[in-house]
């Protein structure tokens, strides 16, 4: 048999093939279709509008309102309605509402939804974060996800592959946040457009799950169809205890092809900004200390879980954040958001001032929470900078991972972790 | 299928957010979305644009969220076509399964400027800028796009399949 990528092998075991080569039309068979209070009522619509009856599987379709939840006004509380009415007409396995509700891509893997050697589909970009765990996992639009929620195929076109090594060790404040950062510096916003990024060397084996989750969400960042890292046994001690199904380690062959394959050495990567107005304009923190900050965002599906907040309240204790400057801390998913209050970093982040927020996108796409007016910045753990993406067109959002995002907020401007930890 | 309109110039990483930012996706009304479609790259876009008219962008078009409100913003405010350099993967499939008709053209990208008037083939892929008195060639839609847009999207070709 020829030698295929992680990617291909997920690929064509989910078509029923033995082998398939990048550039081929599959048709596959999905594990998991997410929606989310955005996406979803356009599915539901176009679902019923064709006169569909049943969803092709009640364990496989996956509603999360996460993005304008608790909602945020009347036409959002409708949009959510719509989800719910949805979930309850079909006696949907997995729907999250209220005080179960998190970020949808911190939330599936957690509960175990999404599983290694998956093939997931979700109308939401982001939802290549569970390459992260060896899963094949892309994001679609609406119409797509309706097509799955009927019949659990959908057509996809087998993706290049381009491979990442990151030899050596992290430096110290670094993490998977700024690997991502790094490669889209270099690659840019199209970089990788409709291909793979395989992610693998020295560094990603020791890196965390929730550092790996961060590096696969951003994969949609350089264009990229899908990110993805080989299973191994951190992410058999972080599914074993979770997964709700049986799960399938798949690996790249030695000889299997790729597109382009880019080495990193780890000595060199420093933590990385992402600059206004796009995941590429990347530099090094110690490069763009001199701008102020008016906000501080700490959340999202990149950077809202327990390893981020845990960096953040280490850095924040003890210290307060900067005069005229606001932290937003977000954990994404309720069992984070106890983790966090249990182990005290709840007192932590009060006492430096900070306003602790429910789960939810909310401003990490502009959508309440924490918006900024004209003329204000921000520094954010989430994924994407656009113009206006949190706010007025004039703001300006800064990209950067928590370690940089606390020690900013006691700064108020842009810092490095060292500089408040000496 | 031909289309004849005038051109609205756009640059490089045109995003979805910019394209229907975020603020206005708490409905799914093509009407409401149409309103304020473009309104973040220019905010005289959704007031301005006439139907059958074409926009015309660098690289990458469409980058960053899946929203489909982006593409259906688009149609509704009556635009016939969209040509890009490149698209993202996400926009491009939405396209292709709402029934908006893009095209990637490298050429006719470069060339052309806002207000030229724009004539395009659909089916043969050709780019006629009337204004300019220049004609190009759309990179060819894959057979299987066209078979999808033939059944009259991903929607009705499932309803053709019997699946529903």
């Amino acid at each position: 048999m020829k030698p295929m990528t992680i990617t291909e092998k997920i690929l064509a075991r989910h078509a029923g093939l033995k082998e398939v080569a990048p550039g081929e039309l599959i048709n596959a068979k999905v594990d998991i279709a997410l929606g989310n209070d955005i996406t979803a009522p356009i599915a539901i619509s176009e679902f019923r509008r064709i006169g569909a009856k049943k969803v092709f599987n009640r364990n496989k379709v996956v509603l999360v309102p996460d993005h304008f939840t608790p909602n945020k006004d009347i036409k959002s509380a409708e949009q959510c309605k719509i989800l719910r009415d949805f979930a309850r007409e079909h006696k949907l396995k997995h729907y999250y509402d209220g005080g179960e509700v998190g970020v949808e891509h911190a939330l599936l893997p957690e509960k175990g939804v999404v599983v290694p050697g998956d093939l997931v589909i979700g109308a939401d970009s982001h939802t290549c974060t569970y390459g992260a765990l060896g899963a094949f996992s892309t994001g679609v639009g609406s119409t797509d996800l309706a097509a799955v929620m009927i019949t659990g195929e959908l057509w996809f076109k087998v993706p290049e592959s381009m491979k990442f090594v990151f030899n050596g060790r992290l430096r110290k404040w670094v993490s998977g946040k700024d690997l991502i950062l790094h490669i889209i510096g270099e690659i840019g916003v199209d970089g990788a457009l409709y291909r793979a990024m395989e992610f693998t060397g020295k560094a990603i084996d020791n890196l965390s799950m929730d550092s790996r989750m961060s590096m696969c969400n951003m994969a949609i960042e350089a264009g990229a169809k899908s990110g993805i890292i080989a299973p191994d046994a951190t992410t058999e001690a972080y599914v074993s205890k979770r997964a709700e199904r049986p799960y399938k380690f798949y690996s790249s062959d030695a000889d299997a092809a790729y597109s382009e394959v880019r080495e990193y050495d780890c000595a060199e990567i420093e933590p990385k900004v992402a600059c206004p107005h796009l995941p590429e304009n990347t530099k090094n923190v110690s490069d763009v200390k001199n701008v102020s900050i008016d906000q501080v965002v700490i959340g999202s599906c990149t950077n809202g879980r327990l390893e981020d907040l845990e960096v953040a309240a280490k850095i924040l204790r003890g210290k307060k954040i900067a005069k005229n400057l606001r932290l937003i801390i977000i954990p994404a998913t309720p069992f984070i958001y106890n983790e966090a209050m249990k182990k005290g970093w709840f007192d932590i982040f009060l006492k430096a001032g900070a306003i602790i927020s429910p789960p939810t996108c909310g401003p990490c796409l502009g959508g309440h929470m924490g918006i900024l007016a004209a003329g204000e910045r921000a520094l954010a753990t989430t994924n994407r900078n656009f113009l206006g993406r949190m706010g007025d067109v004039k703001s300006e959002v800064y990209l950067a991972n928590p370690a940089v995002a606390a020690a900013t907020a006691i700064k108020g401007r842009i810092a490095h972790p060292d500089e408040v930890t000496k | 299928m031909k289309l004849n309109g005038k051109a609205w110039k756009f640059g490089a990483d045109i995003d979805t957010d910019r394209i229907i930012p975020a603020r206005y996706l708490n409905t799914s009304d093509p009407k409401e979305l149409a309103k304020h479609c473009m309104e973040d790259a220019d905010p005289s876009f959704a007031s301005r644009v006439q139907a059958g008219d074409v926009i015309v962008a660098d690289k990458n078009f469409g980058c960053g969220s899946s929203r489909e409100h982006a593409p259906i913003a688009i149609k509704a405010s009556g635009v016939a076509c969209v040509i890009a350099k490149s698209f993202a993967r996400i926009f491009y499939r939405n396209s292709f399964n709402m029934g908006l008709p893009i095209l990637e053209c490298e050429e006719a990208a470069d060339s052309t400027e806002s207000g030229d008037v724009i004539e395009v083939d659909m089916s043969t892929g050709e780019i006629v800028n009337v204004t300019k008195g220049t004609r190009f060639k759309a990179r060819p839609i894959p057979p299987f796009m066209q078979e999808l847009i033939a059944a009259g999207g991903l929607m009705e070709s499932i309803r053709k399949k019997g699946a529903v």
